[in-house]
């Protein structure tokens, strides 16, 4: 009898523990890229969620937060698995990160459909911001097309009459061509869709390029490929003859390796280092102190998307059970943004302002960028019409 | 149609050919001479980038790098050999793909341990990192150049070495049937390491080309493998021959294709549907054409002599 009662009452203690914990502190379910060569994106977005924990005290509404990281390995299927892992197993409240907008598409349902709130941190794909618009779903970055569609703007002001486009092919890139072809009034006289993560060598899209005589190249290659087009680009000597503007392509995980070859080179960008607000000088400046090195804007979003779950955390006391207070807090996004002021649209996606962004050495002779010019004030995405939501 | 274009993509399809030879060299002998599938073929390519990285930032020569890199490849290779392989040639070929998956993941693990998760450059010295105009008004990367002669130079060591030597014999010998030159007293141990170091060798000779064109990273290898094993397949496994010719093909196939078939389908497609076919039909041509001739000729182009016939 009493051995029975003894196994009861350990079953009970060991089904109570989990939920116990839960009650005690808020859970964050972070997927990002660890591995692969793209790990170095996922390392800088996980050194900025680690600084904003630090920033916060390690604690939300008087909990102690909890952040599990995942690793996504690039891959679509792996990113659900590990999101699927996160929504049931460890019963998170909150699941944020996602570089990749096939992965994001591919967790996508796994959290919105099962009461989760989901902040993308960089993902923005069309479909998200427009027909499946969700409740559940938020973004501290932005929708795929704005900043190439900024980019488009530059190169009308710029008199570029035929331009020359490439990006990989898979969502993002889709987006981004889409984008940039939007607001672009000139010619479009060539476009390459690269095989996505498996092309690193662009000789043969180089050549037609060249072949081609655009008036400039356009180019979306994010994290690794970034490195290695700006390499391939300038073994070709196509600058002389054909300059370059990119999105997504350089950035501060690249900079340090390929800034000769980067310098003075043109992008657009919802952010950049040297944004001049309060909570971005904090950012700037402590993220360098801790790691070392400039963050980029993947590790800037990442910051921001704990600083607002933090405000919606706050708002509602600690109380997370109250799905629909959470989710009023969070439209209302009452935090200092590393981008200033912060503001939802319909679809949950930030209206915010766009920046031409050039690199250029700092006072210590390390490569940055610098913002040269505001493209758009508070630009909304266009997919926002798609989206049945209103609150 | 632009001629002059062709031409250059046909340079562009070489040089990838060249650097898919030098790693189908390897591979096709392990498989055709040892009966071993070696899915850590790539790795070995991985390695040789990150050795002649690391050598090159402590000589500051790229050359010397490469020297010093091409027998640390070759050593690796054997060590991996004496260590892990050798007790798996007696196993089923899903036992030895296993057992090189697992060693794919340990050396991505090794390499980021010892060099961090980001990548190294290898930069390269200023006479090779020029352009040269040998196809009128395209001025063309001297690296690129230089891989496609050092490719060919390579390949016709090997070709000397295959079919001149005692050695080339004894691999021709064991392509053809491994059964029979072991009974005939060759000391087949020692052939087989030899062997899979010289694919090593090899392996390691293109991570270290690759490595100033693609960066050097962990993973380098796990994509061009594919690639390397639809060569081998094309090619006739266990033949240098087949490897080069298949290699080339690939190459320029891969290459040309991606470059003229969204033009080709803009002919009898409208043009929007070219667009979104176009980069889907070319990256799989070279995987239409390794079926067309597992269909017609499986055993390859050029399969050894006395094998499939």
């Amino acid at each position: 009898m009493n051995r029975k009662i003894i196994s009861l009452v350990s079953a009970m203690a060991l089904l109570g523990a989990p939920a116990l914990a839960a009650a005690d502190s808020v859970k964050i379910g972070f997927v990002t890229t660890l591995s692969t060569g793209a790990g170095a994106i996922g390392k800088d977005m996980r050194d900025a969620v680690d600084l904003a924990v630090e920033h916060l005290g390690g604690k939300m509404g008087g909990k102690d937060i909890e952040i599990i990281y995942e690793d996504d390995g690039f891959k679509p299927e792996i990113g659900k698995q590990k999101t699927d892992k996160l929504v049931k197993k460890d019963d998170v409240d909150f699941v944020a990160g996602y570089i990749w907008s096939h992965v994001l598409m591919a967790s996508y349902k796994s959290v919105v459909d099962n009461d989760k709130f989901l902040i993308s941190s960089n993902a923005g794909p069309s479909p998200v911001a427009g027909k499946l618009c969700h409740e559940n779903f938020f973004s501290t970055s932005w929708q795929n097309d704005q900043t190439p569609m900024a980019m488009g703007e530059v190169l009308n002001q710029r008199g570029i009459k035929n331009l020359y486009i490439m990006a990989p092919n898979y969502a993002a890139g889709k987006n981004m061509v889409t984008g940039v072809e939007r607001t672009f009034k000139g010619e479009v006289v060539g476009k390459d869709m690269t095989k996505f993560p498996a092309q690193l060598d662009f000789s043969a899209e180089l050549a037609k390029v060249r072949a081609a005589k655009p008036d400039a190249l356009f180019v979306f290659y994010p994290g690794k490929h970034g490195a290695q087009f700006m390499k391939q680009y300038s073994q070709a000597e196509l600058a002389k003859t054909v300059p370059l503007y990119t999105v997504f392509t350089v950035d501060s995980i690249s900079l340090p390796r390929i800034g000769d070859l980067a310098d003075g080179s043109l992008m657009t960008m919802f952010w950049s280092p040297d944004l001049d607000n309060a909570a971005n000088k904090k950012f700037v400046g402590d993220f360098k102190a801790k790691y070392g090195h400039y963050p980029s804007h993947y590790a800037a979003q990442s910051y921001d998307s704990i600083m607002l779950i933090n405000s919606a955390v706050n708002k509602v006391g600690g109380d997370l059970s109250n799905r629909d207070a959470v989710r009023t807090a969070m439209r209302a996004a009452e935090f200092d943004s590393i981008r200033g002021k912060f503001k939802y649209g319909q679809n949950h996606m930030p209206i915010q302002d766009f920046y031409l962004r050039q690199v250029e050495k700092d006072q210590e002779g390390v490569y940055t960028t610098k913002i040269v010019d505001v493209v758009y004030r508070d630009h909304q995405d266009t997919y926002v019409k798609d989206c049945k939501m209103s609150w | 149609m632009n001629w002059l274009l062709l031409l250059e993509q046909m340079l562009n399809g070489f040089q990838l050919g060249i650097l898919l030879f030098l790693l189908a060299a390897g591979l096709t002998l392990v498989f055709g001479i040892m009966d071993l599938v070696n899915l850590a073929h790539g790795s070995l390519y991985m390695m040789g980038a990150y050795f002649c990285a690391t050598f090159t930032g402590w000589t500051d020569s790229f050359l010397l790098g490469a020297l010093l890199a091409i027998p640390a490849t070759l050593i690796l290779g054997i060590l991996v050999e004496v260590i892990a392989l050798r007790n798996l040639y007696a196993r089923d070929h899903l036992d030895q793909v296993l057992a090189t998956f697992g060693l794919i993941l340990f050396f991505n693990e090794f390499v980021r341990l010892v060099w961090g998760p980001i990548g190294l450059d290898i930069p390269l010295p200023a006479f090779l990192n020029a352009t040269v105009e040998i196809i009128p008004g395209a001025p063309y990367p001297t690296y690129r150049i230089a891989i496609i002669i050092l490719g060919f130079l390579v390949a016709g060591l090997l070709y000397l070495l295959v079919s001149k030597t005692r050695m080339g014999m004894l691999i021709r010998a064991g392509a053809s049937n491994r059964e029979t030159i072991g009974a005939l007293g060759v000391n087949i141990k020692l052939l087989f390491t030899m062997v899979f170091g010289l694919g090593a060798a090899l392996a390691g000779l293109a991570g270290l080309m690759a490595g100033p064109i693609l960066s050097v990273e962990i993973g380098m290898g796990d994509g061009i493998l594919i690639l390397t094993l639809v060569v081998i397949v094309i090619g006739g496994i266990g033949s240098i021959k087949g490897a080069f010719i298949a290699a080339i093909i690939v190459g320029l196939i891969d290459t040309v294709g991606r470059s003229f078939l969204p033009e080709f389908l803009d002919l009898f497609l409208a043009e929007d549907s070219a667009a979104t076919a176009a980069p889907a039909i070319s990256s799989m041509l070279i995987y239409i054409l390794m079926a067309l001739i597992l269909a017609i000729r499986p055993q390859g182009l050029f399969p050894p002599k006395g094998v499939g016939r």
